[in-house]
Formats: structure tokens, C-alpha cells, sequence
């Protein structure tokens, strides 16, 4: 394997997670609903499936449960703001402050144990095409995961009945509420797709990209999801170049780095943070251009008038 | 079942006071499951983590040492949030304004006046409020959204903390700690009253800014033009008032508190800028300012009870042998229940049993 292609398996493990905490975001802001809170539900899906992975002993038993404790923790966020119609922004803030909390305090026990690791799936005949099969085709399934997730949320948003509506009840709820369509279990869906998803990019962090549980291990990618989210504009495919790109900043910086190029650590590791904040203004600048692609009730609380 | 809200003809006095007390016995009754959980018994442990911290004089000072930033950040971010203004980097206007405020101190060590720490917390406003103007900068300017850009900077912010610490600023006497040299007495915020209270002066600041911003914001225009903006951009516009400039003002007064409390922390408790200065305030200053409801007076109550789960969470590690985390998780499931139970407020609240619906509705 060259060097050029070891770089480019690094940027690929670190893209992942980032596209699918932002894809499942992103069908979650369709519905209409800001989840701040993607940063908690990814440590807690890390969390999960580091304590499952090394209880039972098998990685893909810790990935369904990343997946799982993320579905459920995003429960929470879900009755607060739809249920009890508290406001979402608060809400996610707190959902992230009880995800980094319970997670220190689960994993607690497990610091410094070595982990389980999700071993790559090689695909056979692809994986034999020069150059992209060693890339490509002898990933972990997260990878292929990921890639699906984009075409499926594709599909469905734009291609269904069912996505037709859910982009509906992100545009209006009162119009879609009127129209019968039932806005608070189609949100409750929606939130926990993401929540699902935000738990298998933290499954991804705990079984692939470190092996280990350590704390606060997201290092903010809940958020550099949701900042990609909008550098996306909503549009699933977007995502995928906007996570790679985010990827490939990360895993340069480690790079340059490593080699000391003579600028200080820290300011390397503020890059992709950096490059968050400078596309967020690329993309935000052109009012117009963003207004016609937010969902129009994001962020706002829905009572159902009877 | 189906829970359904209605909305009450009149927002409810009697909740806006009974709601945050009602979330803190939620709180407690959930902390008390957790600690079940954890094996421990749950009354004693709440006794260890609540209770007990308050007997004891040196940790009275204590809880005031770690209210102060939180209610002088609260404060600010209270006035944020009423004008629908997202600020949730104040950990990292904390962590500007502490190295601001720490400029003095380490390129003229040796300046003695009386003049150096007014200068000092001056600087350290300064610091946070220049750094909370640019999510302001940003969002004015450029539309972008003012929470992901606020948090961007406050991890950025740590890393230009940390780099300074470890590189230009560090002490070359400090003996493998990183961390500026210790500051002299003239740079250092001087206890309340000597000996009888210990804590500095941070929680006084912090208090005169809840009373001041309380003021500002039930008898000034000012305070009217937050509320009104916040409710609805478009009356504001109609009223005459700039969106933008309510934009710029809720930034850098939440900014140059946040500030404030970074130089207050670092030059009353520390007493040196180093990597690690805050256990989090920035953050947990949001539930205080939730906690309080919005209201800085509310926040000095809801700040030093914030305060008391930080000290107790450190002595409950040695009483009862639960990790320091626990202080978070009960710090979470506070900002949880004060938010479930404000619902109280504006909503009644029923739970119907039955999956028919009521037909009432259609006949009155």
C-alpha cells in the first residue's frame, strides 16, 4: 500500500462519522426540528458500543448497541420539545451536557482498556480493482453504511410519498397538520433517525477510528455535523462532499503535524474548527439563496390546535 | 395515552415560581435512582453531595468562589437568550478574557500601582466582549448562525489558551508546569473581607452585575427593547429598533461579563493563566441562566446552587466514593426537568386515557 493511500483510508475512517451524524441531522431538519444535541447523542453512541463491544465480546454487537443507545437517548430530546413543546435549542444544549456527563460516568470504568475493533470487510472481485478496490472495497461495514445511508435519505426525501410529506411538515407543520398528516409522530420518527445515526457515527469513533473509550472523545464533530448540515443546505448528497472535505482538513493537519512544519500544534488543530466557521460564512452570506433552501419551520414548536 | 397541552389564558405566576423548585426535586428524586443504581444509598448520597458541603466554612467560600463566574456569565447569557440571540461560546470569552486580562501581568511583571488590576478585569471585559463580537460580526454581516459559530470559536479559543500557556507566555522557571509566573500581590484579586471571607471579590462583581442587568431590564428601554426583539423581530422593526445592534449589544455584554469572570478566576483563585482554568463554567452558566428563568436575580439563587453541585460533587468523591462526573450528569438532568417544567407555565397539562377524541370542542 503507498503513502497516498494510507492518507487516503485516514481521511476516509475520519469522514465517516461526520457524514452520518450529518445525514441523520439532516432528515431531522427536514422534519422541521434543530437537534443541538448531536454531540451528546454521539458520545453516547460511542460510549454504548465501547461497554457492549467489550461485555459480549463481539464489535457488531457494539455497533447495534451504539446505534441503539442513540436512538434512545434522542427519546429524550424528542418528549421535551415535541411533547412538551420546550424549546429545541435549550433542549439540545441539554441533551449535549447529559450525553458528555452520563458518558464520563459510564465509561469511567473502561479508560485505558484496549478495545474491540470492527475488522474491515473486504469485497470480493471489487477489492481486486487496482488502486480504488484497496480503498474502496476492503473498508468496515460503517463505511458502506455510510455511503447507503446517503442514497436511502436521497431516495426517500425526494423519490417518496412518505418524504414528500416529511419535507411538507418541515416547510409548514400547521399546513401539514391541516392536510392530516400527523406532524408530532412523523417528528418523533425523524429525531430518532438521527439519533440512530448520530449513535453509529459514535460506534464508528469507539470501534474503528480509536479503539478505546476515552473522554469527551467526540471532540465536537456533533457540531462540525450540524455546521455541515447547513453547508449542505439540506441536500443529502452535499453531505457527503462537505464530510470529506472536513475529513481530509483533519487528517492533513495531523499530518502536517507530524512533520513540524514549524507551526505550533494547536493552531493545526483549530483548522477544521476554522474551516467550519469560514464555510459556514461562504454558504450563509447569499440570503436568498438559504432562505429558499431552509426548512422553513426549523426550529420552531408545534401545539397541535384542536 | 396522550398527553395534550392547552394553552392557559394568562402565562401562570404561580409555575414561573413553582416550576424551578419543582425541577430540582425531579432532579434530586432522579439523582436518587441513579445513585441506587451505583449501589450507593441514595439519601446519604444525596445528604454527601448537597448537604453536607454547607456546614462547613470553607466551603461556603468555596461556593462562592465557583457562583461567581457562573452568575456573571448567566447574567450576560440571560440577556442573550431573552433577545433570541443564541451565545453559547462563553467558555471560550471566559478563556479570551482571561488571557487578555493576563497581559498586564506578564509583560509588566514588575509595574506596581494601584492601577494594575482595575486595568486587568478592564482588559479582560475587553477580551471577551472583542471575542463575542465576532459571532456578532458574523451573523449581522454575514447571516451565519451564532450558535455553531460561538462554540467553533470557544474550541479554537482552548487551543489558543493552551498554545499560549505552553509556549510564549510559560513561566521558563515553572519546573515542567505549564502556566505564566505567579502573579504579585498588586495583580491579584484580593479576598472579600481578609480573613473572615476568603472568597475574592468575583462573587461581589457578579452580584452588582445581576443587580444592574435586573435593573436595566425592568426599568430601562433598553431592557424592553431585548424583550420585544426577542419575541418578535418584526414588532421590534416596527417599535424602531435595530435588530442588528440588539445583535451586537446581547454579544458583547454577554462576552465582557464572560470575560470578566475568566481574569476574575484567574487572577482571585488561581493566581496564574494556565492550560486548564475552568471546569466547564461557559457551559454550565446556561443551565444557571435556565435555572434562574431567564432572570438575574433568579440566576444569583440558581448560580450558587450550580455552585453547590461542583463542591459537592468533589466531596462526595471522597465520602462516598462516586466519580466527580456525577456532578454533570446531575448538572444535565437539572437543565432537563427546569425545561420540562416550564411547560407548566404557559400549558395545562392533560393526559387523556382514551384514543377517542374529545369531541367538546366541536359543540361549544
Amino acid at each position: 500500500m503507498t503513502f497516498f493511500e494510507a492518507v487516503l483510508l485516514t481521511i476516509i475512517t475520519a469522514s465517516t462519522p461526520l457524514v452520518i451524524a450529518a445525514i441523520g441531522e439532516l432528515v431531522t431538519e427536514r422534519s422541521g426540528v434543530l437537534n443541538l444535541g448531536v454531540e451528546g447523542m454521539v458520545i453516547i453512541g460511542s460510549v454504548s458500543a465501547f461497554v457492549a463491544a467489550q461485555m459480549s465480546g463481539s464489535a457488531y454487537v457494539g455497533l447495534l448497541a451504539g446505534v441503539g443507545g442513540g436512538a434512545i437517548f434522542s427519546l429524550l430530546f424528542s418528549f421535551l420539545t415535541l411533547t412538551l413543546v420546550a424549546n429545541q435549542v435549550a433542549t439540545g444544549l441539554a441533551l449535549t451536557i447529559i450525553g458528555l456527563g452520563a458518558s464520563g460516568m459510564i465509561g469511567e470504568a473502561y479508560v485505558g482498556v484496549p478495545g474491540v475493533r470492527l475488522l474491515p470487510l473486504e469485497i470480493p472481485v471489487l477489492s481486486d480493482i487496482p488502486y480504488i478496490g484497496n480503498i474502496l472495497f476492503k473498508q468496515d461495514i460503517i463505511f458502506y453504511l455510510s455511503i447507503v445511508l446517503v442514497v436511502a435519505v436521497n431516495w426517500y426525501l425526494f423519490h417518496t410519498r412518505s418524504g414528500l410529506k416529511m419535507r411538507a411538515i418541515g416547510d409548514s407543520h400547521s399546513s401539514a397538520h391541516a392536510l392530516g398528516i400527523n406532524v408530532i409522530r412523523t417528528r418523533y420518527l425523524a429525531i430518532m433517525f438521527g439519533g440512530a445515526c448520530a449513535g453509529l457515527a459514535g460506534a464508528q469513533l469507539s470501534l474503528i477510528y480509536t479503539p478505546q473509550w476515552t473522554e469527551n472523545m467526540s471532540g465536537g464533530r456533533g457540531w462540525i455535523a450540524l455546521a455541515l448540515v447547513v453547508f449542505a443546505s439540506w441536500r443529502p448528497w452535499r453531505i457527503l462532499a462537505g464530510g470529506y472535505l472536513f475529513g481530509a482538513v483533519t487528517i492533513l493537519q495531523l499530518h502536517a503535524q507530524a512533520f513540524g512544519i514549524g507551526i505550533p500544534a494547536q493552531f493545526l488543530s483549530m483548522l477544521p474548527y476554522a474551516a467550519t466557521v469560514v464555510v459556514l460564512i461562504i454558504i450563509s452570506h447569499n440570503r436568498r439563496a438559504t432562505l429558499v433552501n431552509t426548512p422553513a419551520s426549523l426550529g420552531k414548536t408545534f401545539v397541535p390546535d384542536r | 395515552m396522550r398527553i395534550e397541552l392547552e394553552k392557559r389564558r394568562n402565562v401562570s405566576k404561580l409555575f414561573g415560581f413553582v416550576s424551578p423548585l419543582l425541577a430540582l426535586l425531579l432532579t434530586l428524586s432522579a439523582g436518587a435512582i441513579m445513585f441506587l443504581f451505583l449501589g450507593k444509598a441514595p439519601l446519604d448520597s444525596l445528604y454527601a453531595l448537597l448537604v453536607e458541603p454547607l456546614f462547613d466554612p470553607w466551603s461556603l467560600n468555596e461556593l462562592a468562589r465557583k457562583a461567581g463566574p457562573l452568575i456573571l456569565i448567566a447574567v450576560g447569557l440571560s440577556v442573550c437568550y431573552r433577545s433570541n440571540n443564541w451565545n453559547i461560546g462563553a467558555e471560550g470569552q471566559y478563556s479570551v478574557g482571561a488571557i487578555f486580562g493576563s497581559i498586564i501581568p506578564v509583560y509588566f511583571y514588575g509595574w506596581s500601582s494601584p492601577m494594575v488590576l482595575p486595568l486587568m478585569l478592564l482588559m479582560g471585559a475587553i477580551g471577551g466582549g472583542l471575542f463575542a463580537a465576532i459571532p456578532a460580526l458574523l451573523k449581522t454581516h454575514f447571516n451565519t448562525n451564532e450558535i455553531l459559530t460561538s462554540l467553533m470559536l470557544t474550541y479554537m479559543a482552548q487551543l489558543l489558551l493552551d498554545w499560549i500557556t505552553r509556549g510564549p507566555w510559560r513561566n521558563p522557571d515553572g519546573h515542567g508546569f505549564y502556566g505564566t509566573r505567579d502573579f504579585t500581590p498588586d495583580q491579584t484579586l484580593p479576598p472579600i473581607w481578609d480573613d473572615a471571607i476568603s472568597a475574592h471579590w468575583g462573587f461581589i462583581f457578579a452580584v452588582i452585575a445581576a443587580i444592574l442587568i435586573w435593573f436595566m431590564m425592568r426599568y430601562t428601554l433598553k431592557g424592553f427593547e431585548v424583550v420585544v426583539l426577542g419575541h418578535s423581530e418584526r414588532a421590534g422593526r416596527f417599535a424602531g429598533f435595530s435588530p442588528k445592534k440588539m445583535v451586537w449589544f446581547a454579544f458583547i455584554l454577554s462576552g465582557a461579563l464572560a470575560g470578566l469572570a475568566g481574569i476574575s478566576e484567574v487572577s482571585g483563585s488561581v493566581g496564574h493563566l494556565q492550560p486548564d482554568i475552568s471546569p466547564g463554567y461557559g457551559f454550565t452558566a446556561i443551565i444557571v441562566a435556565y435555572l434562574g428563568r431567564l432572570n438575574p436575580l433568579g440566576i444569583i439563587a440558581s448560580g450558587l446552587v450550580l455552585a453547590l453541585t461542583y463542591i459537592g460533587g468533589e466531596a462526595a468523591q471522597l465520602s462516598i466514593g462516586v466519580s466527580e462526573k456525577v456532578t454533570r450528569v446531575f448538572q444535565g438532568f437539572l437543565l432537563f426537568f427546569v425545561l420540562s417544567c416550564d411547560t407548566l407555565i404557559t400549558y395545562q397539562i392533560r393526559i387523556v386515557w382514551s384514543r377517542v377524541r374529545r369531541k367538546a370542542g366541536a359543540t361549544a
